[in-house]
């Protein structure tokens, strides 16, 4: 009965993720059908006659109804198969499968650095709010939510490849040359990126952190004489990541695609870039591709953090429970 | 934040000092007594340092910094100030029915925000100028669209709040319409922290659009803005810095300002 | 160790000092008393007279001036550390509302074993054992099954007996309980009270226990110390000062309590007025602005902490009440 129910609200939750994957996909492929150059007139070249035109649409679909062909891209998407890019005849599992790598990558470290520096800094400005090093902090903060990632990825670009010749300035090294050359293209446009989003995920973590630290259990914590430490690591922190953990799946399926101008400024193959492509291209198959990965992307991130905070908070675990 | 207090302190007067020279910049562009015109292009200073003729230098084609850089701020301050409107009046008249009615309408727009959230932002932005053409218009709009649904999240969060307070209730006894209550009670009372909202969105804005320069799709080339002048420099990085580190400082400059001012705002009403 | 005289706790001019918007306060203000082994002290005021504040103040929670010796240890002598663990070892603490004051995302098991492996250094399977004999000994059916169970899954009355067992987790000789009873039922309240009680008994604890009711307290507490506006106003065994209640804020209390040979329909007397805001008590008697009794001095002085004889009733009033034996 209790297991019956909580089934349902998976199963309701996975029914809403699902839509959300058909809407957005949907929503590419209509508004894709209406940008204004055509494809085919790139496909056949130059001094295509109309027949030749007609003729590649007509190979391609491209002349068929953009609902009809949204529908039998969907079928074929649950066959498994993405069909080929239409620029460079490749298939577009395989563009996705080595541009994901890079993307996933750039993803963990930035959010790596940003965990890093956000953890610490929320729970010490929380176990220390309004005294001066929680000030310098938030003052610090501050200036750095105000920088736009590319603007600090050139200023550390001028400052470490240009001016110290410490990093590479731009390129990605396959992991197969080497794990450090790897780590050293990737370590200025992960820091560029978590430079800038560390600053919310602090910001959330303090506020929800001072909350419970006025709680009841905290003071009991303290009356049980428990070391100050133990008290905020073991019984504060993890009533207070809820919003955190929110803000970080925001965060990240945001960065699924999304990173697209640091992989720019880097030359980061990334999955960014190949959708910015695509699209620039009038790649339909490849951008379909592209979206489909990202929208699930961002609806498995979702789905894990609604998991986490079941895991967070056992009075979540269960929907009907009143022992 | 804890190093804004209730008085305003000499940040919050600085940052409303750079503010009204940037907004000064931008609307008396046309008529400050420059030496050189936008495009105008200087052969003999090919991304020359600042100092002589070119007080902040020139690019990398020649052209005049400061005056690309006065001329610029026009872009930015238009789409950062035009497109969190947009998205404010968007987010208001489809946020403040669906905290009112509810029910089926609720639920539809709230999908609907939920679909256009997950959908990728570029290929919307992409497409729009594509079809559009990259013009400032286009990115205003453009942005201000896909700003609307994070505005209705927050307008909804709002206006639920008020749906049940007494006031409501005494003005629906005293015999006011649905649309009067909206306008008349509910609508003052949370334009405070979704004026505070739409601030520290303007931050962002002025970001985004600078990023949509590094992928081609702000205003085309010749017209200036901070964005594309940071994304032309990238080319001369090593041997003519000052080509990005001035409108990048004036970007920065600014977006801390707008985020000072929306911070201090925000702590207002939520103090209250 | 000083355990010669029975002498466990002695606390002298107790004063907490907190900033507040209104300037600096003093919700505890030198406050005095002992306390020996295994007997009971019942701190008894409105809310907002100090009480909780009080308690914390002794566990070292909050700054404090004046002395506190416990166990013959002068408690501002000793560094955090120490005090930590003084705090969960040798002194228990339940809290008022058993519905907050515990952890909601760990199981009742890790709670009442945390104070054990922290401060006994205790094995796991020690500390489990230790908790299951603790479940039962406050009372909780099956303790095997609840050992896993979190918080919200228990009753009030079982959370109050889990908040129990945490404090009991290391054997302490002081137990202090700020309105253990408050937050429950009225059924469950009789309950909780005469577990608490009877494990005092037991063990040998001091308890500290702290009501806004008298009549709560009236069966258990061995002393009484009554408290207005931070001070202690009234102290005395709890027979003598039942027997003559000197103050007129006791009496009030005491007046407040329903009974049950009375009329259902007799309206409870109240005590007119607030209680004074710390940030602007009165100069004289902090209760005078409230008392009938009040006269010009009362207004112009504090009344002293004092004894009519050589008995242990201290009272702090000008105009004591003419101590007439009080019906019961």
């Amino acid at each position: 009965m209790v297991f019956g129910r909580a089934a349902t609200v998976v199963w309701k939750k996975l029914l809403h993720l699902l839509l959300v994957v058909l809407a957005v996909t949907l929503l590419t492929f209509v508004m894709t059908d209406r940008l204004p150059a055509d494809i085919a007139a790139e496909i056949s070249g130059r001094g295509a006659t109309a027949a030749d035109l007609a003729e590649v649409r007509e190979r391609l679909g491209l002349n068929r109804p953009v609902l009809i062909r949204y529908a039998s891209w969907l079928g074929d998407v649950c066959l498994g198969r993405l069909g080929n890019s239409l620029a460079t005849e490749l298939p577009v599992k395989e563009s996705l499968r080595s541009h994901l790598p890079v993307t996933l990558e750039l993803l963990f470290l930035s959010q790596l650095f940003a965990l890093l520096l956000a953890l610490p800094a929320g729970i010490i400005t929380a176990w220390r709010a309004g005294s001066r090093l929680d000030r310098l902090t938030g003052t610090f903060a501050f200036a750095c939510a105000s920088l736009p990632n590319y603007v600090l990825a050139m200023g550390m670009v001028m400052l470490f490849s240009l001016k110290f010749k410490l990093l590479p300035a731009t390129g990605y090294t396959p992991l197969s040359a080497g794990l450090a050359a790897n780590l050293k293209g990737f370590l200025l446009p992960a820091l560029a990126i978590a430079l800038v989003e560390w600053v919310i995920l602090m910001r959330v973590l303090r506020t929800d952190l001072i909350a419970t630290l006025k709680e009841d259990y905290i003071l009991l914590a303290r009356c049980k004489g428990v070391p100050a430490w133990r008290i905020l690591l073991v019984h504060a922190l993890r009533p207070s990541l809820f919003t955190f953990i929110t803000v970080l799946g925001m965060q990240t399926a945001s960065l699924i695609g999304g990173a697209v101008i640091i992989e720019t400024i880097f030359a980061l193959p990334g999955i960014g870039r190949l959708l910015v492509n695509a699209i620039f291209a009038q790649d339909y198959p490849l951008i379909q591709g592209t979206v489909l990965l990202i929208t699930l992307a961002y609806v498995l991130i979702n789905f894990l953090v609604d998991l986490c905070y079941g895991l967070l908070d056992p009075r979540l675990r269960k929907v009907a429970d009143n022992g | 934040m804890a190093d804004l207090g209730r008085k305003p302190g000499i940040t919050f007067y600085l940052a409303c000092g750079w503010l009204a020279l940037v907004v000064l910049c931008a609307l008396c562009a046309g008529v400050l007594p420059l030496h050189f015109t936008l495009d105008q292009i200087d052969s003999d200073h090919l991304a020359a340092g600042p100092g002589g003729a070119h007080l902040l230098g020139t690019d990398a084609m020649g052209r005049d910094l400061l005056v690309r850089l006065l001329f610029g701020s026009r872009v930015s301050l238009i789409v950062g100030s035009c497109a969190p409107l947009l998205g404010l009046v968007v987010g208001l008249l489809l946020g403040m029915p669906a905290a009112w009615c509810r029910g089926w309408s609720e639920r539809l727009i709230m999908t609907a925000t939920d679909v256009i959230l997950a959908f990728p932002a570029l290929i919307f932005l992409l497409v729009f100028t594509a079809i559009l053409g990259p013009k400032l218009i286009t990115i205003t709009l453009g942005l201000g669209l896909l700003l609307s649904p994070r505005f209705i999240r927050v307008v909804r969060a709002n206006t639920a709040r008020f749906r049940e307070r007494e006031f409501i209730l005494a003005a629906r006894i005293g015999g006011a319409g649905e649309v009067s209550i909206l306008l008349k009670e509910v609508l003052p009372n949370i334009m405070g922290p979704l004026l505070a909202y739409t601030l520290v969105v303007t931050g962002y804005v002025i970001v985004v659009e600078g990023g949509l320069a590094f992928l081609g799709l702000s205003v085309p080339s010749p017209a200036p803005s901070w964005g594309g002048m940071i994304a032309a420099g990238r080319d001369v990085l090593e041997e003519a810095p000052h080509v990005v580190i001035f409108p990048m400082a004036t970007m920065f400059l600014t977006v801390l300002a707008v985020n000072l001012l929306g911070d201090r705002l925000r702590g207002r009403y939520e103090r209250s | 160790m000083s355990g010669a005289d029975g002498l466990l706790l002695d606390i002298r001019d107790l004063t907490v000092e907190l900033r507040s918007p209104g300037g600096l306060i003093q919700p505890v203000d030198k406050v005095t008393f002992s306390l020996d082994r295994g007997k009971t002290l019942a701190v008894v005021g409105e809310s907002g007279s100090g009480k909780s504040m009080l308690c914390r103040a002794i566990l070292g929670l909050v700054p404090s001036r004046g002395s506190i010796v416990f166990n013959g240890h002068e408690a501002g002598r000793l560094s955090a550390g120490v005090m930590n663990r003084i705090r969960g070892r040798d002194i228990g603490v339940v809290l008022q509302n058993p519905l907050s004051s515990l952890n909601p995302v760990m199981t009742i098991a890790r709670q009442i074993m945390e104070p054990m492996r922290c401060h006994l250094k205790l094995s796991k399977r020690e500390s489990r054992e230790k908790t299951l004999n603790l479940l039962g000994a406050v009372g909780i059916p099956q303790p095997h099954e609840r050992m896993a169970c979190y918080p919200h899954q228990l009753s009030g009355g079982m959370r109050q007996r889990v908040a129990i067992a945490i404090a009991l987790a290391c054997d302490p000789q002081l137990l202090i309980a700020d309105e253990p009873t408050t937050a429950l039922d009225v059924t469950v309240q009789a309950e909780i009270l005469g577990l608490l009680s009877r494990l005092q008994r037991e063990r040998n604890m001091a308890l500290i226990l702290v009501s806004h009711d008298l009549g709560v307290v009236a069966g258990v507490a061995d002393d009484i110390a009554v408290m207005y506006a931070g001070r202690i106003v009234e102290l005395g065994p709890t027979g003598a000062l039942f027997a003559r209640m000197r103050m007129r804020y006791t009496r009030a209390l005491f007046d407040a309590i329903p009974r049950i040979d009375e009329p259902l329909q007799r309206r409870l007397p109240d005590i007119p007025g607030q209680p004074p805001d710390f940030s602007a008590l009165p100069v004289g008697c902090r209760f005078a602005p409230r008392c009938a009794s009040a006269g010009e001095i009362c207004h112009r002085e504090y009344p002293p902490l004092t004894a009519d004889n050589a008995d242990r009733h201290l009272f702090a009033c000008w105009f004591p009440c003419a101590g007439t034996e009080v019906g019961r």
